[in-house]
């Protein structure tokens, strides 16, 4: 599949930035995006080319603009919604319900 | 490089993480205690220290070194390092006519069983695109600079193979023991993007001469 990813050879990207010391994680979303990813993976829905496909077959922007843990976000979402396990309205009213202080979802 | 490649998110992804776990959990399709497992794994048990160990005794073992480019991921699993994303493992050795650089320029192909999690800069655009166009402009901005007639080789990571270099090992460690050799070992010289650090005995005699 092309694609945004395909990106082997492309200009103007800039230069490569190294960040010394860098810590494995960032931020504590991103241990658990990781982490969620791999445990759902470990179930054997789906195999690793189909994750693959998830988070690449998407429009450019949102590729390009999205960080690496965005991308595997993006990626384990649309295997859910896939296979019937969370959808992505799940997931928007679960966000309601926290931000609001609950546990339960909003109605 | 932009900001999102560190990892800065947009103010609700930390929320929708959250929201997802919480309903992977409700479901019983997670178990929360297994997540941070998998987080201590990767954070603080697997990483390049175990390459470090592969490389010393390449180095130290010529018969070790025949399996290890004969069947890699065989004389890597003699260390006990196995399972996933390093499944599929070839080794590539530099020498004084040959430097070997890994990359993946699709994702993030990495071998997670001897380097652990890939850095930001290995997963990001600059170095994916780069890298198999002008490696030694790239190699430049890591500060690594190779004569002109030693052959660049660039292998491109698959979501199955992944690729451990081999570094040269560094001149004034004749003497050292693997656990010693396993010192001079970095991340990056096991990608390609580095060198071998020089052991102290052998910095000290070239400074002490300029």
């Amino acid at each position: 599949m092309n694609g945004a990813h395909d990106m082997g050879g492309m200009d103007g990207f800039g230069p490569v930035d190294i960040e010394k010391n860098e810590p494995i994680f960032h931020a504590e979303w991103e241990r658990r995006a990781f982490a969620l990813t791999v445990a759902m993976g470990a179930h054997g829905l789906w195999n690793i080319d189909m994750s693959r496909f998830m988070r690449e077959n998407r429009d450019p922007l949102g590729y390009l603009e999205d960080s690496y843990y965005e991308r595997w976000l993006y990626g384990l979402e649309a295997l859910l919604e896939r296979n019937n396990l969370v959808t992505r309205d799940e997931i928007a009213a679960r966000m309601r319900s926290l931000a609001e202080g609950g546990g339960e979802d909003a109605a | 490089m932009s900001q999102h490649d560190h990892g800065a998110p947009p103010s609700d992804t930390a929320l929708r993480v959250k929201a997802l776990e919480s309903l992977l959990v409700e479901k019983g399709l997670v178990d929360p205690a297994a997540l941070d497992a998998l987080i201590d794994t990767y954070e603080n048990k697997v990483g390049p220290r175990n390459g470090a160990a592969v490389v010393a005794r390449a180095w130290a073992d010529p018969d070790y070194k025949v399996r290890l480019l004969g069947d890699a991921t065989a004389a890597i699993a003699e260390f006990g390092f196995t399972g996933r994303q390093g499944e599929h493992m070839v080794a590539v050795e530099n020498t004084t006519r040959v430097h070997n650089v890994v990359v993946c320029t699709l994702c993030s192909c990495y071998p997670w069983t001897v380097l652990g999690l890939p850095p930001v800069w290995y997963k990001a655009s600059p170095y994916r695109a780069r890298v198999v166009k002008e490696p030694r402009a790239v190699l430049a901005e890591f500060g690594v600079t190779l004569p002109e007639d030693v052959e660049m080789r660039v292998w491109d990571s698959t979501a199955e193979i992944r690729y451990l270099v081999l570094p040269r090992r560094p001149e004034g460690s004749e003497a050292l023991g693997e656990a010693e050799l396993a010192e001079l070992v970095t991340r990056d010289s096991m990608i390609g993007t580095g060198l071998a650090l020089i052991p102290d005995a052998m910095r000290a005699k070239t400074e002490a001469a300029e």
